[in-house]
């Protein structure tokens, strides 16, 4: 297991954003989490990446331990762990967050050298193939206000994907871009998850979710309701919540 | 050269070598109160009361009160209370700067504010400290941030060295209406207008052209 994660509980002031969330994520898998807003989320996805502390609960990530709770106390490991953690993971953005005063090719080298001290060269070169890979080489001396919501989002990718974590995060990753832009995201994370890469993906797109996932997670008032293959999520799902939820979503679909 | 019964030439000679002085009191101030104001922004964002608060009052009193009278105070204040006191231009220099650190310190404030949070998380997740962070990340975005209040506040400066008259630190509009009112005539201070238009009309090139440097990206 690539993530563990037990008994998850999370506090904004008085209001319960992660009620109890266990979840375990294998190598190699693509996992979706779907549900309504304010179902905890993006909460879940900034918990696992340290963006957010939790209140109690375990988290093991590739083997190392983030955070445990023993009699009541929940004690985060030392600075240097959780540095080693962070770089096990990756993290993509609803509205990107890249560096607007680097060039492309300075975003996805700059984190390589700063972080991982790789030479120049050698940080160049795998940024390069990164961006060849997600056809923006030509675009590697522009700077992200030239680029479209979706070019900025798959040098977001490749950013992330430049440090070699082991598995990648995406929160809602294409809900800041108009349909034409979001299939190209899309593709990418398509042919991510054919290069086996382990993925837990935070989204609206209902029909990408069915094709892309290996299993699907549905997650209301901080609470995991339901879990499984597609098919059982989006083809039979017995329970009521799910069946609301996916029943909103296709009439907004259809309607839109 | 005598225009309207007044020695132009020799009020020119005092008033060229008044601009030292007021290049020097300039300079000094930025010299000094721009990280100081830097240290301002830092402290008043500190979550510690104790560094945050001190700092607000501090900012709250020399904001709040004339420059003028920050002068004098430190022109004759520390006499009171220590009786010993700073050298005059000593004395200037400390007032500007610590009025000015004041000013600098809310404008860099609101330059740092100004940083979308999710600047700092792309940078933490990516694996950057928060020295990292804020060095390779933040600082250059606020630098961008803050180039035309900062120009503001540089344009204000050059004007409010004509203040340190007020504790006889000889600058050019000292000069200007000492001879105004010797030769009983406005023309002195309408050249003193002018050396304050001409140091201003450099300030704003330069900062146009820090600005143009800065607009290779936008936010």
């Amino acid at each position: 297991m690539l993530v563990k994660a037990y008994n998850i509980k999370k506090k904004f002031d008085d209001v319960n954003v992660l009620e109890d969330i266990s979840l375990e994520v294998k190598e190699g898998e693509v996992v979706s989490i779907i549900g309504p807003s304010g179902s905890g989320k993006s909460t879940l996805l900034r918990c696992l990446t340290q963006l957010e502390r939790v209140d109690s609960g375990k988290i093991e990530i590739d083997g190392k331990v983030m955070v445990d709770t023993k009699d009541g106390k929940t004690v985060y490991a030392d600075t240097n762990t959780l540095h080693e953690i962070q770089l096990k993971v990756g993290l993509v953005f609803q509205n990107f967050n890249l560096f607007p005063h680097y060039s492309v090719l300075k975003n996805i080298i700059d984190p390589q050298i700063v972080v991982l001290k790789r030479s120049k060269d050698e940080a160049t070169k795998i940024a390069m193939e990164l961006l060849y890979k997600m056809n923006l080489a030509d675009k590697s001396h522009a700077y992200p206000c030239e680029l479209s919501g979706g070019q900025q989002q798959r040098i977001a990718i490749a950013r992330a994907l430049a440090l070699n974590p082991k598995i990648l995060f995406f929160d809602e990753p294409t809900s800041a871009l108009d349909p034409e832009l979001t299939g190209e995201i899309l593709k990418v994370i398509k042919n991510l998850a054919k290069e086996k890469m382990t993925m837990v993906i935070v989204t609206h797109e209902m029909a990408f979710a069915k094709e892309v996932s290996d299993r699907v997670i549905f997650m209301d008032k901080g609470f995991i309701v339901e879990q499984g293959t597609p098919q059982e999520i989006f083809g039979n799902s017995v329970n009521q919540r799910t069946k609301e939820f996916l029943s909103q979503m296709n009439s907004y679909n259809q309607f839109y | 050269m005598k225009i309207d019964n007044i020695p132009i030439d020799l009020i020119l000679k005092n008033m060229f070598a008044a601009t030292g002085t007021v290049l020097k009191i300039f300079f000094l101030t930025i010299l000094f109160s721009v990280p100081l104001g830097f240290l301002v922004a830092l402290a008043r964002r500190s979550r510690f009361k104790i560094i945050s608060l001190p700092t607000r009052i501090y900012q709250l009193i020399f904001r709040g009160t004339p420059l003028m009278l920050q002068l004098f105070f430190f022109m004759y204040g520390p006499f009171y209370i220590f009786g010993k006191g700073f050298e005059r231009f000593t004395a200037c220099i400390v007032a500007f700067v610590i009025n000015y650190a004041a000013y600098f310190g809310e404008i860099f404030r609101g330059g740092i504010a100004a940083i979308p949070k999710g600047q700092y998380e792309a940078a933490k997740v990516l694996g950057y400290s928060r020295l990292q962070t804020f060095m390779r990340i933040i600082l250059p975005q606020v630098v961008k941030n803050v180039i035309p209040a900062t120009g503001n506040e540089f344009m204000t400066l050059v004007k409010d060295t004509a203040l340190a008259q007020v504790i006889s630190v000889s600058e050019i509009f000292d000069v200007a209406s000492k001879a105004g009112s010797k030769y009983f005539s406005a023309i002195p201070v309408m050249i003193a207008a002018l050396f304050y238009l001409v140091m201003n009309t450099a300030v704003e090139f330069a900062f146009k052209l820090i600005e143009k440097k800065f607009d290779y990206y936008k936010i």
